[in-house]
């Protein structure tokens, strides 16, 4: 019998086989990134010997730097020894002698705390915002925080009683994000009180009845909403509380003062300086921007008219202004026109500006978001019956702030880098201001390169965090497939 | 077109009140300066099933959205459920929570799983209690056949089951009227049936229903209204079975064989 399918049985089952050699890994990419025509052949070597060549110069210099010196001059000396007479290296003694005054300023030594907490304090305060209250992360960061501040603090040789403090209130803050992560809202909200009660000082009523104005604020707007509409009552809320800041307060926290003196040794503003100047400014003003610049984009979109010019006269106005004539502005101008006996704090006014001027620029970023959104959505939250700021707030706004992302975070990496222009108006910026008075000091005259790379190197882990802090956002936010 | 309906109606709650839900009166609008409804008057009963045709751009989608003010009218009167509609917006809002309305698009909210799409609205409109309203959503939701999908997102849906979603959200508002602008006209064939057979069961409960669609199947089984309109004006209506075989305008007569011609 023939047949005419050839019969075929397989005995023995075949293995997994790694790919050729050529074809998987390292060689692979290789192949494909690196050296895939000649043209890119040759422009890989190239790259690379270019490379190579900065990397032979810097990597030594950065790597053999001394880091005990106590003048440029022992530097020099020192190097000439171990490398021979014609070598170059960095002279890292200076940072390492002066790093505390690039970082605090001229604060008082013995109040390092003080910042160091406030810092600490302020990513407690961050979590439930930048990570929506998901536990388990926000227990990581406030514990991880905890224990960096610590570290720091006994770093600074800070007295044991403030370390003491500090442990406490970051062991409960950690059980408070374990037990209950959505009451650390409250923190967020006491915040920018409890900042400035660390950094300035003085007596503790001043923060507290500065607050009570936000709380009065608060009662009246959510009071009278029902009757006069959001926005008349936002307004009628501002002047109460604005009567309450400016001529109630004082008597009341003087009183309380009086029978309650607590407080902290003040700090005077020009005792700021460093990194915890450009903190304090970038921080207040990218908090303050974004709700601020919310509220321009949507008075841009306004139909109300006067409201719709006003916000695009204000954002074209200081879109076509340098930050530094806003600053000269701040420091100078505002001076005449405040009455002659109010001593409006110079930080305090430049913040103001900064936020103004970024608000101008995070309104044209959510702008932008806005436009992006189809009309559709207005009209479904329209007819569902939702009103104006509900729309605004549970429609609109989240899908335009998810879309503004990017710009929002690039922004906020500019108005961080640009809080270096306050040296104009005499601040001790970490740049311009401090190393400045440190390149002045008789020991490390000739210095140059150290200082730039040291504060530069501080400025890109700040906002590269924050450009990888939007990433995660986008990814995070990106719920709607196609 | 009408192969798209093969079940039986159940005619039993169909029935029309005399009561009036909607009664629109020498009503115009404008854009800018054209006009674009023309002296539009139309009485709705509770319990009418009302089905809008005409060719683009007449002005259909226009109406329908002057019946819960997402356009405003410029003379005229339109008085929903005895609330006439006018610049005061507690009467605008009071309208908009008895009217729900369906869209072309859908318009579903990209960022909301469904459930949340549907409570939105009772929660902050009605202050429902979120669990109450979650309990309404997920009837409703069963109602048009997807509570299986409470917890995705719109984007991972299909355009019938978007569409769908988008009926169960007005209805968990309990709306009194229910409007419809083209609800199928953006889906794939085989995704119109299950998005009519879900407007055809609202029908069989005795929903109000204004519907702007040119599925004539539709409008055959289920409408007791069709009105025709052409250049922002309303040029003819009749009950269904005598309109589309005894047309009486020549503009009637020219639409209907254009989409029912071939
Ligand atoms: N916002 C607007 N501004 C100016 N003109 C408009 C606007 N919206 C619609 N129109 C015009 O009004 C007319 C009626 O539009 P409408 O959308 O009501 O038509 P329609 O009958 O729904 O058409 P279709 O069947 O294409 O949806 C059209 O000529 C359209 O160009
Ligand atoms: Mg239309």
């Amino acid at each position: 019998m023939e047949t005419a399918t050839p019969i075929f049985v397989r005995n023995e089952m075949l293995g997994p086989k790694e790919p050729p050699t050529s074809q998987r890994g390292v060689v692979k990419w290789f192949r494909e990134n690196l050296f895939s025509t000649p043209l890119n052949s040759i422009l890989t070597v190239i790259g690379v010997a270019f490379v190579y060549l900065v990397l032979k110069t810097v990597v030594p210099w950065v790597w053999n730097g001394v880091w005990t010196a106590s003048s440029l001059s022992e530097c020099r000396q020192i190097i000439a020894e171990t490398l021979g007479p014609d070598s170059h290296a960095a002279c890292w003694a200076m940072i390492a002698e002066r790093w505390k005054q690039f970082i605090y300023g001229f604060y008082p030594m013995d109040s390092y705390w003080r910042p160091t907490l406030a810092f600490a304090l302020m990513f407690v305060a961050l979590a439930p915002v930048l990570y929506f209250g998901i536990r388990h992360i926000n227990v990581r960061m406030v514990g991880a925080v905890g224990v960096l501040l610590m570290i720091a603090l006994w770093g600074l040789g800070t007295d044991g009683a403030h370390i003491g403090l500090a442990l406490v209130l970051m062991a409960a803050l950690t059980a408070v994000a374990w037990v209950a992560p959505k009451k650390l809202v409250w923190l967020t909200l006491l915040y920018p009180a409890i900042g400035f009660f660390l950094l300035w000082g003085g007596s503790v009523w001043g923060p507290v009845g500065a607050l009570l104005g936000f709380v009065i604020l608060a009662f009246v707007w959510l009071g009278l909403q029902r009757q006069v509409g959001v926005v008349v009552a936002g307004g009628i809320a501002l002047i109460t509380a604005a009567v309450w800041w400016l001529s109630v307060q004082t008597h009341v926290t003087g009183a309380l003062h009086a029978a309650m003196p607590i407080g902290l040794p003040p700090v005077r503003s020009d005792q700021f300086g460093g990194f915890l100047l450009a903190f304090v400014i970038g921080v207040t003003a990218i908090a303050a921007s974004l709700p601020i610049g919310i509220l321009l984009a949507l008075g841009r979109r306004s139909d109300m008219f006067l409201i719709k010019t006003m916000s695009v006269g204000f954002i074209e106005f200081v879109r076509g202004v340098p930050l530094i004539t806003m600053l000269f502005v701040a420091s100078l101008l505002l001076q005449y026109f405040l009455p002659p006996q109010t001593n409006f704090d110079l930080i305090l006014r430049v913040i103001i500006l900064v936020t103004l001027f970024s608000a101008a620029y995070i309104a044209e970023v959510i702008r932008g978001g806005l436009a992006a959104l189809p009309r559709g959505q207005y009209e479904a939250a329209d007819a569902l019956g939702l009103d104006y700021w509900q729309a605004q707030r549970l429609i609109i706004m989240p899908q335009a702030l998810k879309i503004s992302i990017p710009g929002i975070v690039s922004s906020f990496i500019g108005l961080f880098k640009d809080t270096t222009l306050v040296a104009l108006v005499g601040l001790a910026d970490p740049l311009q201001g401090i190393t400045k008075i440190a390149r002045a000091d008789i020991n490390w005259k000739g210095i140059y390169w150290e200082p730039y790379l040291f504060v530069g190197l501080i400025f890109f882990a700040c906002c590269f965090s924050m450009s990888r802090y939007s990433m995660y956002l986008e990814r995070k936010l990106k719920r709607d497939h196609r | 077109m009408s192969e798209a309906i093969t079940r039986q109606i159940d005619r039993s709650h169909m029935q029309v009140s005399d009561e009036v839900a909607i009664q629109i009166t020498s009503m115009n609008k404008w854009y800018g300066a054209f006009h674009v409804l023309r002296d539009i008057n139309m009485t709705v009963n509770r319990g009418e099933r009302i089905v809008i045709c005409g060719p683009s751009g007449s002005g259909k989608s226009t109406l329908i959205r002057c019946i819960n003010r997402l356009e405003e009218h410029q003379s005229g009167k339109i008085v929903v459920d005895g609330t006439e509609l006018t610049s005061d917006l507690k009467n605008i809002d009071k309208v908009r929570s008895e009217v729900g309305m369906v869209f072309q698009h859908f318009n579903l909210f990209p960022h909301l799983t469904i459930l949340e799409n549907c409570t939105l609205a009772p929660i902050w409109v009605r202050k429902t209690p979120k669990r109450e309203a979650e309990e309404v959503a997920m009837h409703f939701l069963s109602k048009v056949k997807i509570p299986e999908q409470a917890h995705k997102y719109p984007g991972q849906l299909s355009g019938g089951q978007q569409q769908r979603v988008a009926i169960a959200r007005s209805l968990c508002m309990k709306p009194r009227i229910m409007l419809f602008d083209e609800p199928t006209s953006a889906l794939d064939p085989e995704m119109i049936k299950e998005v009519l057979d879900t407007m055809i069961e609202l029908a069989e409960e005795g929903m109000t229903m204004l519907c702007v669609t040119h599925e004539m199947g539709f409008a055959q089984a289920v409408a007791n209204r069709v009105i025709f309109m052409d250049q922002g004006q309303i040029v003819e209506q009749n009950e269904p079975k005598e309109f589309f075989n005894n047309p009486q305008s020549d503009r009637t007569k020219l639409f209907l064989s254009q989409i029912l011609g071939h």
